[in-house]
Order: structure tokens, then C-alpha cells, then sequence
């Protein structure tokens, strides 16, 4: 089969390419979006924890204020 | 994994897939017969050779959880299956358009590798049903394991049948009576090849950190539900919050 | 008393012939595949819109019918052990449980080889010119049935065993049988050829089929305990 003219067949090199980059992208999305979700998981779990060890030490909860949370290194 | 070696491990794999396809479209000349065309062969045939690989190391990693009944190996299993499967999806999808370029259609039927690793694919697919369709855990992972022990073994018969029954269009460019690849081709696919391998490691090793990690997080908020149950009355501890679908797959 | 736990082969055969022995008494699958072959053939008469078959064609239809009717026969193969505890009965005996896998199969091969001695002269009668190219397909026959029935045994259990049952084990099966789908429909296309049987590349596809037999037999007898494990 005779090779396509370098215009054509640049389209659909830049396809392939294209397609892979994007499979990447979307699947780096799922990773970010599942790093936001453990990250507020773990926001949660950490406030939750200061509520117990507020309650457990016998003094009145800190009134719910938010401790920065280091989030988890990538 | 540590956070250190999962960085080094994504630069590393943006480092030679860079060179890989700067490589390919500044340093290896176009090829005689199919011109400029035959760049996609450089993202297509790593992409399919390293798809195949995982399966087998799923296959692998299945075969080391049956005997040692750790869930650590079921996870590396699923995981690796899952992105040989993602892998997979690409392999088609730029296999497709190289055929759509070289030979004017969309699919080929009578083209040995292509149709193998679709029958590959297809099954592979069927292993996301399979786990789904087992509620307990255990035996879940025993099935899947099961399962990815017979595809794995699957793959190289499977090339094999689709093979004899044959026909020479799928250019096979290692085995080709006029010598193969030139050097600087080779070079070329080798990058891209190691760039691709790495990517695979990568994302996998990326998988399975978050999945442990929101493993370790149920079992924290596990633990914390239970010390809020077992607290003395009137101390006003918040009641449990519903686990927000923090449990691994 | 006998104190020596029963060899995998005595096992083997005890459930064999249980198995043998409830489906004469009930007739639950044989007769099943038989009247699901025919009708399909007759589906297929009128589907290809032709009265007369041969080369690929022929083994396609004849095939494909084998593979489908023996799908009916692997979903039901282990509903019996899951309701009635024969997995549970298996692990408590001192068995090995690959035996409940040996037996299976070659309880699927029978049920096979019984279809095709009633659905093979019916094909014969419904779409060939001449039967000559039967005989040298019964071995190839023969090794897919042997196929079916290791593979089917094998996927079988893990399908019993969930929610999508009938689902999921054809879903499974079909992809994993390409391979002996394509050595069966290689050597039948060329057995059934319009002018008399050729043995091109016959033991080519004889070997791509015993190959895979052996493959999969050595995957359940490695694996199966751990299908019926609690």
C-alpha cells in the first residue's frame, strides 16, 4: 500500500498520540480526584480523633476548629 | 511505597517517554513503505507488548496470593490486571487507527496479532463482572485469582491459535525477511518501550498506594467508631459519620 | 474398616457415576441439548436462508450449536453441589478435591459425546451432501468436547458460586474458548469442503486442541481446591 502524503498521515499519527495523552490525563484526573477524596477522609478522621481525645481528657471539646492537616505527600 | 520513590519513579517515566518520542519524531528516519505512518508503531507495539506483560504479572501475582492467601498479592493481581486492561483500551484504539491509515479500514479480521489481543482483551474484560458478582471477600479474591491464573496462561495459546490460522498483513517488523529494524529505529523503540514498561509501573505502584491508603483509613475510622462507642456516656462525642465509601474495591 | 482415604481416581469415579446416574434418572441436561441443537440447526436454515451446507459454513453452524448446547450443560453442571452441600462434602472427605473437578469434566465430556452421536447425523441429514467428512471430524470433535468439559468444569464452580450465575459463565467461557473454536473451525472447514474431506493442516489443529486440553487440565488440577475451599 503505498504510504499515504505526510498531511494525511500526519492526522492520524497526531490521532494516536492524541488518544494516549488523553487516556493519561483522564486517568491522572482519577487519581487527583481520589487523593481529594482521602484527603478529606482524613480531615474527618482527624477531627473526629481531637473530638475523643477532647471528651476523653474531661474538658470541654475545642469548639470545632478546623487543625491543618498535612496532606499526604504525592 | 514511599512518596520518594513513587516521584522518582513518575519523573523518571516522563523522562523517557519524552526522549522515547522525541526520538521518534526527530531522530528515526520515516520508513520505505509506510512513510510517516509508521511512527504510531512506536507507541502502538509498546503499548500491546507491555499490556500482555502485565496480565502475565497478574497472573503471577495470583499465583503468589493462592499459596500464601495474603491479600496483598490479590491487590497487586487486580491492580495490574486493571491497567493491562486500560493499556489495553489504547493498544486497540491506536491499533485501529494505524489500520485505518495503512490499509483503509477501520478493523481487520484477517490479521493475526491484532485479533488476538482482542480476544485477550474481551476476556480480561469479564473479570470485573466475575469480582463484582462475588460478595465475599475472600473468595472473591480466590475466584479472581483463579481466574487470572487461567488467562494468564491463556495469552501465549491463544497467539499461538490465532497465529496458525494466519496471513502476512500485519507488518512484523522484528521478523522480517529484509532485516528488521535499522539501529536508529531500534533505539527509538527501545526508549519508548522502557518509557512505557516504567509508565505502567508507575501508575500501578500509584494504584495501590491509594487503594492501601484508603484501606488504612476505614480501618482508622473503624477504630475510632469503636473507642466512640466504648467512651462513658454524656460526654457529647460525636456519633459515628456513615464511612464515605472509603472501602477498596 | 478401611482406613486408607480413597484414591483420586475411585473418587473420581463414585461421583462420576452419581452424576451419570442422576441425569439418566432425571434427564435433565442431555435431552435439553439435544432439542436446543435441533432447533438451532432449523434457526440456522432459515437464518442463513440455506438448505445445504459446507466448508466453513458447515463447521461454523455445527460448532457454534456444539459450543452453545454445551453451555447449557456447564451452567448446570454444579448446582446440585452448591445446593445440596456436595462442595461442602467434599472438603470434609478425606478426597482430594481436583477428583470433584476429574469427575465433572468427564461427566460434561459424556453429555458432549452423547449430543453430538444423536445431533451429528441430524446435521447430516439437515444440511450435507455427503457424510464423508464426519468420520475424520469425530477426533477433533472429540478433543473440543474434551475443551468444553475441562474448561467448563473449571469456570463452572466460580459461576455457581455467584450472583450473576448464568451470566457469568458463558461470559467468561466464550472468550477463553477462541482458541479451540479456531482449531475446530480449521480443520471441520476443510473436512466438510464441498468436494470430499481435505486434511490440510488436520494435525496442525489436532495438536493446537490437545495442547489446549492439557493446558487447562493442569490449570484445574492445580487450582480447583481452591475453588471449593470455604
Amino acid at each position: 500500500m503505498p504510504a499515504l502524503p505526510l498531511d494525511e498521515a500526519g492526522k492520524y499519527v497526531a490521532a494516536a498520540y492524541v488518544v494516549f495523552v488523553v487516556l493519561l490525563v483522564v486517568y491522572i484526573g482519577i487519581m487527583a480526584a481520589k487523593l481529594g477524596r482521602i484527603s478529606r477522609e482524613i480531615e474527618e478522621i482527624a477531627d473526629l480523633a481531637e473530638e475523643q481525645q477532647a471528651a476523653g481528657s474531661g474538658q470541654q471539646a475545642a469548639g470545632g476548629e478546623q487543625q491543618a492537616v498535612e496532606e499526604p505527600a504525592p | 511505597m514511599k512518596a520518594s520513590t513513587l516521584r522518582t519513579l513518575a519523573l523518571l517515566t516522563a523522562l523517557l517517554i519524552g526522549a522515547g518520542f522525541a526520538l521518534v519524531f526527530f531522530y528515526a528516519p520515516n520508513e520505505a513503505d509506510q512513510g510517516f505512518i509508521q511512527k504510531i508503531f512506536y507507541l502502538h507495539v509498546p503499548l500491546a507488548i507491555v499490556a500482555l506483560g502485565g496480565f502475565v504479572v497478574g497472573g503471577i501475582h495470583a499465583i503468589r496470593h493462592l499459596r500464601s492467601g495474603d491479600p496483598v498479592h490479590d491487590a497487586r493481581s487486580y491492580v495490574s490486571i486493571h491497567a493491562s486492561v486500560i493499556f489495553g483500551v489504547a493498544v486497540l484504539v491506536t491499533g485501529a487507527i494505524w489500520a485505518k491509515a495503512s490499509w483503509g479500514k477501520w478493523w481487520v479480521w484477517d490479521e493475526p496479532t491484532l485479533v488476538s489481543f482482542l480476544i485477550v482483551f474481551l476476556l480480561y474484560c469479564t473479570y470485573y463482572p466475575l469480582r463484582y458478582a462475588i460478595e465475599d471477600r475472600e473468595r472473591q479474591a480466590r475466584y479472581a485469582s483463579v481466574f487470572a491464573i487461567t488467562a494468564g496462561a491463556f495469552v501465549p495459546l491463544n497467539f499461538m491459535a490465532v497465529r496458525a490460522a494466519e496471513s502476512l498483513v500485519h507488518p512484523r517488523t522484528f521478523g522480517t525477511v529484509d532485516g528488521g529494524l535499522p539501529g536508529d529505529m531500534w533505539l527509538a523503540f527501545l526508549v519508548c518501550f522502557a518509557g512505557i514498561a516504567l509508565l505502567w509501573v508507575t501508575l500501578v505502584s500509584f494504584e495501590l498506594t491509594a487503594k492501601r491508603t484508603s484501606g488504612q483509613l476505614s480501618r482508622l475510622r473503624r477504630a475510632l467508631d469503636e473507642s466512640a462507642d466504648r467512651a462513658p456516656a454524656g460526654t457529647g462525642v460525636a456519633g459515628r459519620i456513615a464511612p464515605g465509601g472509603a472501602g477498596t474495591r | 474398616m478401611n482406613r486408607r482415604p480413597p484414591s483420586t481416581l475411585a473418587v473420581v469415579a463414585t461421583v462420576l457415576a452419581k452424576d451419570l446416574r442422576v441425569e439418566l434418572r432425571t434427564l435433565q441436561s442431555v435431552p435439553a441439548m439435544l432439542l436446543f441443537a435441533t432447533t438451532i440447526f432449523v434457526i440456522f436454515r432459515f437464518g442463513l436462508d440455506r438448505t445445504r451446507l459446507d466448508g466453513a459454513l458447515a463447521a461454523g453452524v455445527l460448532l457454534v450449536t456444539i459450543l452453545f448446547a454445551a453451555l447449557l450443560a456447564i451452567n448446570r453442571i454444579f448446582v446440585a453441589e452448591r445446593e445440596q452441600g456436595g462442595f461442602e462434602a467434599i472438603r470434609l472427605a478425606p478426597a482430594d478435591g481436583t477428583a470433584l473437578f476429574f469427575a465433572k469434566a468427564a461427566a460434561l465430556l459424556v453429555y458432549l459425546v452423547v449430543l453430538e452421536a444423536f445431533a451429528l447425523p441430524v446435521f447430516w441429514l439437515f444440511f450435507l451432501d455427503s457424510g464423508s467428512g464426519l468420520v475424520p471430524l469425530l477426533p477433533v470433535l472429540l478433543l473440543l468436547d474434551a475443551a468444553l468439559a475441562v474448561t467448563g468444569a473449571l469456570i463452572s464452580p466460580m459461576a455457581t458460586n455467584s450472583r450473576a450465575r448464568d451470566l457469568i459463565g458463558p461470559l467468561i467461557l466464550l472468550p477463553l474458548l477462541v482458541p479451540a473454536m479456531i482449531a475446530a473451525a480449521g480443520a471441520g472447514q476443510h473436512l466438510l469442503a464441498a468436494g470430499g474431506p481435505s486434511y490440510e493442516q488436520y494435525g496442525t489443529w489436532l495438536a493446537v486442541l490437545g495442547l489446549y486440553d492439557l493446558i487447562f487440565l493442569l490449570i484445574g488440577w492445580a487450582a480447583f481446591d481452591f475453588l471449593i475451599e470455604d
